[in-house]
């Protein structure tokens, strides 16, 4: 497996494989199991959810309309606490940026804080190029890159490994990279962890350079937080003399009482506590304390163009609790690397084709990576209309229409795979406009439902494949009321009948709008 | 045109169709005091969770402090001395990283080799020291949570990092009941560390685990 998601497959292609794996569906379905029973349990423990939600919605909306206001003020305060800002349009200026300021310190090595943020950008891959060599200090992280793969999750990379395969992981790769593993290793997970803890230790104690993201940067304080589990973060926040933090531009917060929403919805949704172990807090440098030089590297990288979008910018506000992916019926069987991201599930589906663009195969066909049952938004601790934007980002695939990419303002054209949706939408417009033609299909549909094909013929095959075409029944709906509510039957409510229209016509078709045909 | 410019540019385009003007709040004068932002936030989520006397909220603390496998210990300011000596004692630690400013009484009864916190002190000198004893700034009943913020009696971060055993100190003033409280008590200028339990993961399986890289022994003695 390779360790980045350059040609990824579609979609469907790629979760058709994942479904077909049965210790991955089962180390998911386990996993996800777990965490959603956790999760509503510690939910239910505060009563003002609901507004400690709308609150976290409402701030993000404010920061993201104002967001210029703001990062302008960020920089201001982080440069007074000692901080340097930098700002990134993409993540090849992004990599840029970080790799000369590690070059500058003259260190060929850096710990890093699990980040979306550098994964987004492929840091890691940009600083071997240029010599240096990126150790990922989070366990599940540490998992991944040992075993040379993808993350599938946003809290916990290693997510679609059980422990047994954790085990051989370590057994296998970690004298590669430092420290061995200890003889003997069992997969007892307090056992994996301290291997973990032993191997990544001689890391820590020399390291002069950390990269980190963050969770949220106050604007008002110049502050940045760092919301962690195991410590690593606070190792590489605390002993390296240079801390490197990459963080997208949507994850202001106007002011610092505004942590009092985030930290207390985000530990909850996210790994279903009370609190996470360690938040870290700093504002630039402090005097004899932690890191002597510290750099902040604003990131675009696709989230103006996102902002761009009145429907699409919600997808902003999410702080990457991943509470979505945990509740996802389609994550939960596809797994995180079908998505083709280091954004995966739900909130992958809508945040990949916006950031990204929808240019390539897996984009485009993220927006239909889902069944838009809603578990997303209704857990979704920002309340993120994921159902409403997939709709949105589906709509203009098939129908393109204007958007930004790279700031710049761009039509999109009409997909062409959807080119046989295109004409069947069209046909099914015309036929409901022309009741007489609809009545005459029916009943030649019924008529001749025998030798009705179980799939559909050439271009409707993809449409059919992942689906059963529904059963025509004996006899239309129209002339199963004909027969025994038409001439004679009860009476019904009519509405005023159109020019021309038969009024029965019009009570007719009133009824198939409630699906009263199937 | 350089980078910052054409991201503020972009994203002044990407907003042109929500209505300005007015509504952008100025610069806060200090943390907290912005009318027109609070005006832009509904916030009638609660101040804290339950009605509860102070005694309450301490036995709240210690319930939760312990839920994340932290080990409590309460006691009252006369015994304090002996409490900190014995938990020394029992783990078999030989040497004690102590703040500069830390109340010097409070290892009175102890005669376990006193290290001091330095900028000189390399992490690998702090790895070989077994304990670390400190105070607190806050402690945070409804989640459990202690939380430092260098001042003299808590000592550099990096102190209640690297050894494994670190024993702190909460006197019952400094207990707030909830994270909005917590957070007004505190300096955002000073680098804080919010502990609640000692180090842990969710990574395999999502299962919770204790024990990775802070230290795997948190002791919370609580004074009241």
């Amino acid at each position: 497996m390779s360790g980045t998601f350059v040609g990824m497959p579609a979609f469907p292609r790629a979760a058709r494989e994942a479904v077909r794996d049965a210790t991955l569906r089962g180390n998911l379905r386990h996993a996800t199991h777990t965490i959603r029973a956790k999760r509503a349990k510690a939910v239910a423990e505060v009563s003002d959810w609901a507004q400690l939600r709308e609150a976290g919605k409402q701030i993000k909306d404010h920061t993201l309309r104002h967001l210029d206001h703001y990062l302008v003020q960020l920089e201001e305060s982080v440069t007074a606490a000692g901080g340097t800002v930098h700002w990134a349009a993409d993540a090849a200026e992004a990599n840029r940026i970080v790799t000369g300021l590690v070059k500058e310190t003259g260190e060929s090595e850096v710990v890093k804080v699990k980040s979306m943020a550098t994964q987004e950008i492929e840091l890691n891959e940009a600083l071997e190029a240029a010599g240096i060599r990126a150790y990922e200090t989070d366990l599940a992280e540490l998992i991944v890159q040992l075993g040379k793969d993808r993350p599938s999750h946003i809290l916990v990379p290693a997510i679609h490994r059980n422990r047994g395969e954790i085990r051989d992981i370590f057994a296998r790769e970690m004298s590669g990279w430092g420290r061995p593993a200890p003889e003997g290793l069992t997969d007892t997970p307090a056992e994996l962890a301290e291997a973990a803890r032993l191997h990544l230790r001689e890391k820590f104690l020399r390291a002069k350079v950390g990269i980190s993201g963050a969770n949220f940067m106050v604007a008002e304080t110049g502050t940045l937080v760092v919301v962690e589990s195991e410590g690593n973060g606070r190792m590489c926040l605390t002993l390296p003399e240079t801390l490197i933090s990459v963080v997208g531009i949507e994850k202001i917060i106007p002011t610092w009482q505004d942590l009092e929403v985030f930290l207390q919805t985000l530990p909850r949704s996210s790994t279903a506590e009370r609190m996470n172990p360690y938040t870290s807090t700093w504002t630039g440098t402090a005097d004899e304390d932690g890191p002597r030089a510290f750099h902040l590297v604003l990131l675009d990288n696709g989230r103006t163009d996102t902002l761009a979008d009145e429907v699409g910018r919600q997808a902003l506000r999410c702080i990457r609790c991943s509470a979505c992916l945990n509740v996802c019926p389609v994550y939960e069987r596809a797994g995180g690397h079908a998505y083709g991201s280091v954004y995966p599930g739900p909130i992958g589906a809508i945040l990949s084709p916006q950031l990204r663009g929808t240019a390539s195969e897996i984009d485009a066909s993220l927006p239909y990576a889902s069944s838009l049952c809603g578990a997303c938004y209704e857990v979704c601790p920002v309340a993120i209309d994921i159902p409403e934007v997939l709709v949105h980002l589906r709509e203009r695939i098939v129908e393109g229409g204007q958007v930004v990419r790279g700031g710049n303002k761009v039509v999109l054209q009409p997909a062409k795979g959807h080119a046989a949706e295109r004409a069947a939408m069209r046909a099914a417009r015309w036929a409901f406009s022309h009741p007489g033609a609809l009545r005459t299909g029916q009943r030649l549909a019924s008529r001749t439902r025998r030798l009705h094909p179980r799939t559909l013929p050439g271009p409707g095959r993809a449409w059919s494949g992942t689906r059963d075409l529904p059963a025509v029944p004996a006899e239309p709906f129209r002339d199963w009321w004909q027969r025994t509510h038409g001439k004679g039957g009860p009476a019904l409510p009519r509405t005023t009948p159109g020019a021309g229209t038969p009024a029965k016509d019009s009570a007719a078709d009133k009824a198939e709008d409630k699906g009263g045909d199937r | 045109m350089s980078s910052r410019e054409r991201i503020l540019g972009r994203v002044r385009r990407a907003l042109a169709d929500v209505p300005r003007g007015d509504e952008t709040p100025p610069a806060p004068e200090r943390p907290g005091r912005y009318p027109p932002y609070e005006r832009a936030v509904t916030r009638d989520y609660l101040r804290e969770h339950g009605d509860r006397t102070p005694a309450q909220t301490l036995d709240l603390l210690a319930g939760n402090l312990a839920d994340y496998r932290a080990v409590v210990h309460r006691t009252d300011a006369g015994h304090l001395v002996e409490v900190v000596a014995g938990l020394l004692v029992s783990r078999g630690s030989s040497s004690v990283l102590v703040p500069p400013g830390l109340d010097e009484s409070w290892l009175a009864g102890s005669d376990v080799r006193r290290i001091a916190d330095r900028a000189e002190n390399t992490p690998h000198e702090l790895d070989r020291v077994d304990s670390v004893v400190t105070a607190c700034a806050v402690a945070v009943a409804e989640t459990g949570t202690i939380v430092l913020d260098g001042s003299p009696d808590q000592g550099r971060r990096r102190i209640t990092l690297v050894p494994d055993h670190h024993i702190c100190v909460v006197r019952a003033a400094q207990v707030v009941p909830s994270v909005p409280y917590a957070l007004e008590r505190l300096d955002p200028a000073r680098p804080l560390t919010w502990i609640s339990g000692p180090s842990a993961t969710s990574d395999i399986e999502l299962d919770r685990v204790e024990g990775v890289h802070g230290p795997r022994v948190m002791e919370v003695v609580l004074v009241d």
